[in-house]
């Protein structure tokens, strides 16, 4: 155990610490190479950031209710999806292996090579228009997908193609582990296949549910890969999250300080939030397990 | 089973919507790929004038995809190996001794899986560039700095996965083998490690495509030598005036194809594992 304990204090503690320590700190171009002695900014990075009057702290809020509204929207797209995809194949049909394979494809290619296909096909000649512009004239022909306010629909159908079968992987042997006498009952009562789903699938497969939507919930507030290699450092303020600004505040601004403080403030939210969502769930890790 | 007429009407409109959502995009990246670039720029078609792999041979040049292809390689193996030797220590610890803590330092790999990349990204490269300067290593850019970093998540994501397969494999045959004069680490490493291989070894893949996708640490970490593919791939896009799409699609086929057979080969120890994971 000793080792494997010194491991993790070493990558995962010490930098934890660190970052706390140098959210204190005037960190930049010409501090960094001697982080030790840098000079201390009290609480100065974290006034900044959730100040009410500056264009930095701002550009922060807004990101934030930018990285929610991408949260919920791929939590919740990614989930119905699987779960349509799961009661449907859990029946005796044909071809259900196939098609089971079949939707995983899209969780299992790179996320960096799912991200640069997405952004191919969401260009201005791109598939995206080419399909639902020219061919189904659903929307203009040259939608910028790219840029303004559509650039978040083009980031989050990006990460739902990606995310989904995640949610149909992990539903699927939940439903299909539902006695078949649950529903042979209630249909002997004459129940409707929406009040089977309602009343039988939904409660027995709760505590995946809620599992899988804690865990997209996790990687989608985190994201960078998608809006990274969608837009590089420079995204549009509707797909600017907070890990994208995080970045840049370090790595382009060099304000190492100030990134440091604003991923505290993050990861205070992410460990408050999924406190209350354990909390007002009532999920108990050892029932998703049983 | 009956099933009326208009229920398997939307069960057939949903898995075929869900199946073309899926298939739509795959099949933009073959296309885009087999076309010569004068005729991707033109813009999509459902049936390209004219078939080439020009691409294919042309990726090898346009970037050094070689060298990012052995990068990758290199820094996801060694991260994954060491993460999983660490791994099956704590696991076998975890499972087989009931210390003080134990739940503890479980929640502690949990909690921490789940903070944002950049959390670590940030305090490391402060750290490497003043060890840097300190000792006289080369950290930033460096292959050894990118593995480290790599163990931020791979090792914490090995010992938890692991943990939950060691814990799931019965004890009696390891057991027996203790009494029969087996030592109790070697019984460990000996019988329950070879009944919970495939577990073992769906947990080594998982980690190195973890490794193989990972960007935002790579973007920061590494130089024109020792990039990995992700970050080599953006050269497509912006190293060359005009975007080689076909040969980026191309190159994005040619690396997934080994991953999408691992991981579909895989994928049902992955299931059990999260769910198996939970502390018991």
């Amino acid at each position: 155990m000793a080792p494997a304990v010194l491991a993790i204090v070493l990558v995962q503690i010490v930098p934890i610490i660190s970052a706390i320590v140098m959210s204190f700190l005037k960190l930049d171009q010409f501090s960094i190479a001697d982080w030790m002695n840098a000079p201390s900014v009290g609480w100065a990075h974290y006034k900044v950031a959730i100040g009410s009057n500056n264009a930095i702290s701002q550009a922060l809020l807004y990101s934030f209710f930018v990285t929610v509204a991408y949260t919920v929207v791929v939590v919740a797209v990614s989930w119905a999806l699987g779960m349509m995809a799961a009661v449907f194949l859990a029946e005796e049909i044909r071809g259900r292996r196939f098609l089971g394979s079949l939707y995983l494809l899209s969780f299992a290619l790179p996320a960096f090579a799912a991200v640069m296909l997405w952004a191919f096909m969401f260009q201005p000649h791109g598939a995206v228009n080419a399909v639902f512009g020219s061919d189904l004239k659903l929307i203009p022909t040259d939608t910028f997908w790219l840029a303004g306010p559509k650039a978040f629909w083009a980031m989050c159908v990006n990460s739902i193609w990606r995310t989904w079968p995640f949610a149909f992987m992990m539903l699927l042997p939940a439903v299909q582990g539902i006695p078949a006498e649950q529903f042979e009952a209630a249909r002997v009562d004459g129940a409707s296949r929406w009040r089977e789903f309602a009343w039988i699938t939904m409660p027995s497969t709760r505590s995946v549910s809620l599992l899988i939507a804690l865990l997209i919930a996790f990687w989608t507030f985190n994201d960078f890969t998608t809006p990274f290699l969608m837009f590089s450092t420079a995204a549009p303020t509707s797909a600017d999250v907070l890990s994208l600004v995080i970045y840049r505040t370090s790595f382009v601004s060099l304000n190492f300080g100030l990134g440091s403080a604003m991923s505290m403030l993050m990861v205070a939210f992410l460990i408050g939030g999924s406190l209350l969502y354990v909390r007002a769930l009532r999920l108990d890790f050892d029932e998703v397990t049983a | 089973m009956k099933t009326s007429l208009s229920y398997r009407i939307i069960r057939a409109v949903v898995l075929t919507g869900l199946a073309a959502f899926s298939l739509f995009p795959l099949y933009t990246l073959v296309t885009a790929s087999l076309q010569p670039s004068d005729q991707v720029a033109l813009g999509f078609r459902w049936i390209p004038s004219s078939i080439s792999f020009q691409a294919y041979v042309d990726m090898w040049d346009t970037i050094h995809l070689l060298r990012y292809l052995i990068n990758s390689t290199f820094v996801s193996l060694v991260a994954t190996v060491i993460a999983m030797v660490f791994g099956l220590f704590a696991a076998y610890a975890i499972s087989r001794h009931k210390f003080w803590g134990r739940r503890t330092v479980l929640y502690a790999v949990l909690i921490t899986q789940t903070f944002p990349g950049v959390l670590f990204l940030l305090p490391l490269f402060v750290l490497y560039v003043s060890l840097q300067r300190a000792l006289g290593i080369t950290l930033v850019g460096g292959y050894t700095g990118l593995i480290l970093t790599y163990l931020s998540f791979s090792l914490p994501f090995c010992i938890w996965l692991l943990t939950g397969y060691v814990s799931s494999v019965s004890r009696d045959p390891e057991e027996a083998a203790m009494t029969d004069g087996c030592g109790q680490i070697s019984a460990f490493f000996r019988i329950t490690l070879r009944m919970a291989a495939p577990g073992v070894l769906a947990v080594g893949v998982l980690t190195f495509i973890g490794c193989w996708s990972e960007v935002m640490f790579a973007s920061v970490l590494t130089n024109e030598q020792t990039r990995t593919l992700p970050i080599g791939f953006e050269l497509f896009k912006n190293g060359h005036g005009v975007v080689q799409w076909n040969q980026l699609m191309a190159a994005a086929l040619t690396i997934s194809v080994p991953v999408v057979v691992a991981f579909l080969w895989l994928q049902r120890f992955f299931v059990q594992g999260i769910s198996a994971g939970s502390v018991k």
